[in-house]
Formats: C-alpha cells, structure tokens, sequence
C-alpha cells in the first residue's frame, strides 16, 4: 500500500470514527486539506482556531466520543490554545492535528513556525511532533487511545508540511487502537469502603465530572437510596443524576444553595465520586467537610489525596467500583440523617426570585425550561449566567450540560453549541450566553448561519462583565473598574447581519410569547435579554473561605459549631 | 578532552553529601520531547531538581532518566503525576541518593 502522510491521516481519522472535523486552512496545512477534499470526513470551516477547538469540545463533550480539529501552524496553532487548554482542564477527548513548517526549516525561524509541541506540553494529555511519515501510522491510533483511555484528554499532533506530502509503502492499516481499561477495583479496598459505609451516620455523596463521563447515574441513584445519602454535585457533575431526584442536593461550592453546602459540612462520611476537591467546589479545603472521613474513588490516581486525605482511596471506574460496592452493602436506614437534611433543605434552600419573569435570571432560565417539551442540550459561557443556569435549570440526563468548569473560559458557549449541535441535530441546544462571552466568539455566528445548526443562544445581557462586577462591589469596597461596557453593541443587529434570526425581550409586549416563539423556530436564533444591571449571584462563598460561609446564605456560622 | 573552562574546584564534602536524597529512576521513551516533559512537571509546581543524569539503554530505544530530587511532601503526587506521562514506562524511587551523583559532584568539583 501507497499513501501520504497526508492521505494517511484522512484514512485513520476515517477509521477512528470522525465523521466531522472543524479547522482553518493555511499554507502548513494545505496538504491535509486536500487529502481532506477526497474522504468521506465532513469539513466544518470555523471562523477562528479556537472556534473550531471549541466546535470539537462541544462534539466530544455532548456524545462522549473523541473528537479531532485542524489549524495551520504558527498563528493557527496559538489561537488553538485555549481550547486545549479548556479540555485539559475539563478532561475532554480531542485531538488536534495542527501544520507545521516543513522538517528542514524547523528552528529556522521560519514564516509561521512556533514550536507547537514546547507550546502544548503543559496543556495536553500527550502530545506528538511527528517526524515522518510512517510514523503517522503509529501516531495516529496512539493519539486516539490516549485522548480517551483512563481519564480522557486532549492530545496534539503537529506534523511538518513535508511530513504530510511524504509517500510511504506498508504492508496494511492499522487498526484503531483500543482504548485501555482500567483494572477492576481492589477487593479489600473496597471491603474498607462497605465497612465505612456500613458504620457512617451521616453519609453524603459528591459527584463530579468522572460521573458523567461514565454515565453512572442510575447506579449513583441507587447507592443514595441504599444508604439513604443525599448527593451533591460540582459544576461539572450536573446532569449525572436528575436534578429533579429527591436526594440531589444540586451544586455544592461557591454558588450552592446553602443547605447543600450545611449538609456538607455535617456529614460524618463523604464518598467523593469522580471529582478531584476543586476550590469552586470545596472552598478553604482544609475546613471542608471537617466531620467526615472521606472515600475517594477516581480514574486517576493522582487525584487520590491531592487535595483531601482519604481514609479509603480507590483508582478504578465508576460503575466498577459502584456495582461492587452495591454487592457488598445492605439496605441501610437512616431516618434521623433523613430527617435533618430534610429539614435543611426547607430551612436554607436557594432563593430564586423572580420565576415567573423571563426578563430576570432565573426567570429567564426556569421559563426556557419549561417552553421547550423536550430536553435541550444546555450550554453556557462564563460568569454570572452560567452559575445562574448551574443553579437553576432542571437538568435530566448526562452530557445535557456543557460549560467550561476548569479553565472557565468566555467564549466557550457559542461555539460549542455549534458542536452539540452538529452531533446531535435532532436535538435543540440553548446556548446561555453574557454580553462579554458571547463577544469572544462571536465570528461563529456566521459559521452556525452557513450550518443552519439548531442553537438558540439566550443572550442574558446585563451591559457588564457581571461577574467581575459582583466580585468588585464584594469584595473591593464597591470600586468598580472595567467592569461596566460603555459602548453596548445592538446584538439584534449584529446577529441579522450573520444571518440569524434574532428576538429582542426588551421591547416585547408579551415577552413569555417572544421567547417561547423564538425556541420554536428553526435554525441559530439569538434572544436578546435585558436582565438587571447589577444583580449578583446568590449565595456567593468569599474566595478562600469556608463553604458555610455564604455571603447571602441567610445561615450563620455558629448556629451549629 | 574539553578545554578547562573554570578553575578546579576544590571537592566540596558538603556538595558529596547533599547528593544523599531521594532519586527517582525512571525508564522512558528515548525521543527529544521526553526531557521536556518530564522537567515541566516539576518546573510547574515549583519543585526542585537538584540533579539530573540521563542516557540511552539496551539499543537506544529507552532512556534511564535519573533525577535527584528534594525530600518534600509533595513528592508521592509528583511520582504520581511522572506516571501519567505515557513515555514514562517505569520508575523507581531509591530514598538514598546514587553513586552516580556523587561521582558527578566530584567530577565537576575536580
Ligand atoms: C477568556 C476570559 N477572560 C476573562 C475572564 C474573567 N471573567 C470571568 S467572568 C467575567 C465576566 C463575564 O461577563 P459576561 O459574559 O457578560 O457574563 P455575566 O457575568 O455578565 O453573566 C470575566 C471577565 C474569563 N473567565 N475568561
């Protein structure tokens, strides 16, 4: 067999199921583009590099599966960045094939050369400068293998110009390679776990970003009931379980709802579920949970007494781990833990004011919630907006929920949702976006006009950087500073102009009606939201300090020292 | 022989004995990216190398990576975080230094 690097990494994408691959053409990468034009992979021309990084994310992030994105080399590279950091971050399987100048030029300062693999050590699960074309045959499946295997992860591969048009003889293709699996939990760690169950008085159940990434749910669901524990979540473990489920607690960390964040720190047992301690999370770490003894069961081990000494530490995969515990445990009453969380539950809940108006924050989101019969897939940017929909939206299966946690990166909603989107075109994707995230990306509007993709970006638009705000008027004596546009853009314009179909709540006589016809039709619309200027996210735990310190919590601290 | 570009030091016992601390011995995929990656991580936490030996093993293939490190809480994670690198295939940690450390601290002392 005959083929060029370039022709060799259209076929193993091919053969590693990308049916789609979002990028930006230039002279390093040409090329692959025109093996591209010859398979069966649909090219999805974004507007910028980390647009099409974040397409990619949107596509892994709503279907679990590995997806890839191209960018030249040099500036197409640097503009990849942040997308790859983003799934770094958030343990998103990606990979990212960027050109590089050929072998020869390589160190020369070249036009476009950046060294692309020095760039994306620190950012990547892995990552490859291949140096010719047979090794492409290698690279490729390895690449795959590792962006999903264990704890997934975006990996680089950035293949000189030369590399792509090298002619190389082999004898087959590679197979893709399979994904490794972790090894089943150990016995007697988790005899430790069902002893500690078994004597816990108060247990609770935190789940995070590993939750969804294995789908475990039903069975997380079943173990709260078995034991008779309420579950918790971090930012990113919303949608694991129903938010709906009586025992879920919602969000934990810095924008919980009190109670969640009281029952927390009254726990004697805390079994932590994919999720690694993050500062959003916990809070001042060391007062976290300060009752309990800690079970912590995670993919990587590394994660395993980073933050948070456990007394039981397990490296294994959710639904191993838990169907084994299940095995392992009777049914376990606990009606006077029942009972308490119960009462703390109608004692400190989160306050959400104003519902019923979909031109305030949770308005705008319980009521999108409610005009749409089936479940959208829900996306957001960075800021007030989105700790508002983490908060409040209903969210009722896994992978519903795509927002940038780790990196928390503005700019990620738009064109993420264009990936769900594209993955999942029987599905309507509502995209939450802020006046200052939506404004980061805002150039794939004309990439989701060009698609007719089904994404409703819900512009809650406040004329500030709102979560800077809330923070200075916090915790910086009400010294506002850039935090305030002066120049508001008319974004109704601005989408028609893209392409879009676009709404406007604020001269809306009946805004429930605008809004509920704008989620109706077909293709991108934008809706245009005029919340209140200066309303903050509620209860708001200070940076550094203990989770039962909610400013807005309504719940004081020696109540129940 | 190079040319002598210092003047001979006299061997410093102190510098012989600081080479008295952890060593973590690891295997690893003998390409150019794999220094990189292994002393970025410890770059990134702020954790100090003290040393570092490195070369290629059976026929090249693989490399031992010697590294000299702190003794410091923080060493387990590091370890931890060592074995995520996929070219790192092995490693080992001897809780006593090395002797190739000391030889170096004498060479280059001499
Ligand atoms: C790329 C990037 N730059 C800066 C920040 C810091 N930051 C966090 S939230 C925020 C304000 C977000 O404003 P907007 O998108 O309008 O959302 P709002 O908070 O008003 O809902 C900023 C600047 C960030 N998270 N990401």
């Amino acid at each position: 067999m005959k083929a060029t690097g370039a022709q060799i990494i259209t076929k193993l994408l091919e053969r590693h199921g990308i049916a789609m691959i979002p990028g930006i053409p230039g002279g390093a990468n040409l090329p692959l583009y025109d093996a591209l034009r010859a398979s069966s992979i649909r090219h999805i021309l974004a507007r910028h590099e980390q647009g099409g990084g974040f397409i990619a994310q949107g596509i892994a992030r709503s279907t679990g599966r590995t997806a890839a994105c191209l960018a030249t080399s040099g500036p197409g590279a640097t503009n990849l960045l942040t997308a790859i950091a983003d799934a770094k971050l958030d343990s998103i399987p990606i990979v990212a094939i960027t050109g590089q100048v050929p072998r020869a030029m390589i160190g020369t300062d070249a036009f476009q050369e950046i060294d692309t693999y020095g760039l994306t050590i620190p950012i990547t699960k892995h990552n490859y400068l291949v140096r010719s074309a047979a090794e492409l045959l290698e690279v490729i499946p390895d690449a795959f293998r590792i962006a999903a295997s264990g704890r997934p992860g975006p990996v680089v591969v950035d293949v000189p110009k030369d590399v792509q048009n090298e002619i190389v003889e082999f004898d087959k293709w590679p197979d893709p390679c399979p994904v490794t699996t972790p090894p089943p939990p150990d016995r007697e760690t988790l005899l430790a776990a069902a002893r500690l169950v078994a004597s816990a008085r108060k247990p609770v159940i935190l789940i995070g970003a590993g939750a969804v990434a294995t789908e475990a749910g039903e069975m997380i669901i079943k173990l709260a009931d078995k034991i008779e524990a309420p579950v918790a979540s971090t930012l990113l473990g919303l949608g694991a379980i129903p938010s709906t489920h009586p025992r879920m607690l919602g969000m934990m960390g810095m924008h919980g709802a009190p109670c969640t964040n009281i029952i927390i720190n009254e726990a004697d047992l805390v079994i932590a579920l994919g999720m690694r301690f993050d500062d959003r999370a916990t809070g001042k770490a060391d007062s976290f949970c300060p009752n309990a003894a800690i079970i912590h069961v995670d993919l990587d081990r590394s994660e395993l007494g980073k933050i948070k000494q456990p007394v039981v530490a397990l490296q294994a995969d959710l639904q191993d781990f838990l169907r084994e515990l299940l095995s392992l445990i009777d049914k376990q009453d606990r009606p006077g833990w029942r009972e308490r969380v119960e009462n703390l539950r109608s004692e400190f809940p989160l306050a959400m004011p104003d519902i019923d108006d979909p031109c305030q924050p949770y308005g705008c989101i319980v009521q999108t919630a409610n005009l749409l019969d089936e479940a959208p897939i829900v996306v957001t940017d960075v800021g007030q907006h989105q700790m508002w929909v983490a908060q409040a939206f209903p969210f009722s299966f896994p992978r519903q929920f795509l927002t940038s946690g780790g990196l928390g990166t503005m700019g990620f909603g738009l064109p993420a949702a264009i990936g769900a989107a594209l993955a999942n075109p029987q599905k309507t994707v509502v995209c939450f976006s802020g006046d200052g995230s939506l404004q980061m990306n805002i150039q794939e509007m004309a990439t989701a006009a060009e698609l007719g993709v089904n994404v409703k970006v819900i512009l809650m638009n406040n004329a500030h950087l709102g979560l800077v705000r809330q923070q200075q008027e916090l915790f910086y004596g009400a010294r506002f500073h850039a935090s305030r546009f002066e120049h508001q853009p008319d974004f109704i314009t601005i989408a028609r102009g893209f392409g879009w179909n676009a709404y406007n709540l604020e001269d809306s006589l009946s805004p429930l009606d605008t809004l509920a016809r704008a989620l109706h039709e077909p293709g991108p619309v934008l809706v245009n939201v005029p919340i209140p200027q200066t309303v903050n996210v509620l209860p708001m735990v200070p940076p550094g300090a203990p989770n039962i310190q909610m400013i807005g919590g309504n719940y004081h601290v020696t109540q129940n020292a | 022989m190079s040319p002598r570009m210092h003047e001979p030091i006299a061997p410093n016992e102190e510098i012989i004995r600081d080479t008295h601390r952890p060593v973590l011995r690891l295997v690893v995929r003998n390409h150019p990216g794999v220094m990189s990656h292994v002393c970025g991580l410890f770059a990134r936490r702020a954790f100090n190398v003290e040393a570092i030996l490195c070369l290629p093993i059976e026929d090249g293939q693989r490399s031992v990576i010697l590294l000299l490190v702190d003794e410091d809480e923080r060493l387990d994670q590091m370890i931890r975080q060592l074995e995520k690198l996929e070219d790192v295939l092995e490693i080992t940690r001897e809780e006593d230094g090395h002797e190739a450390f000391e030889v170096m601290a004498r060479y280059l002392a001499s």
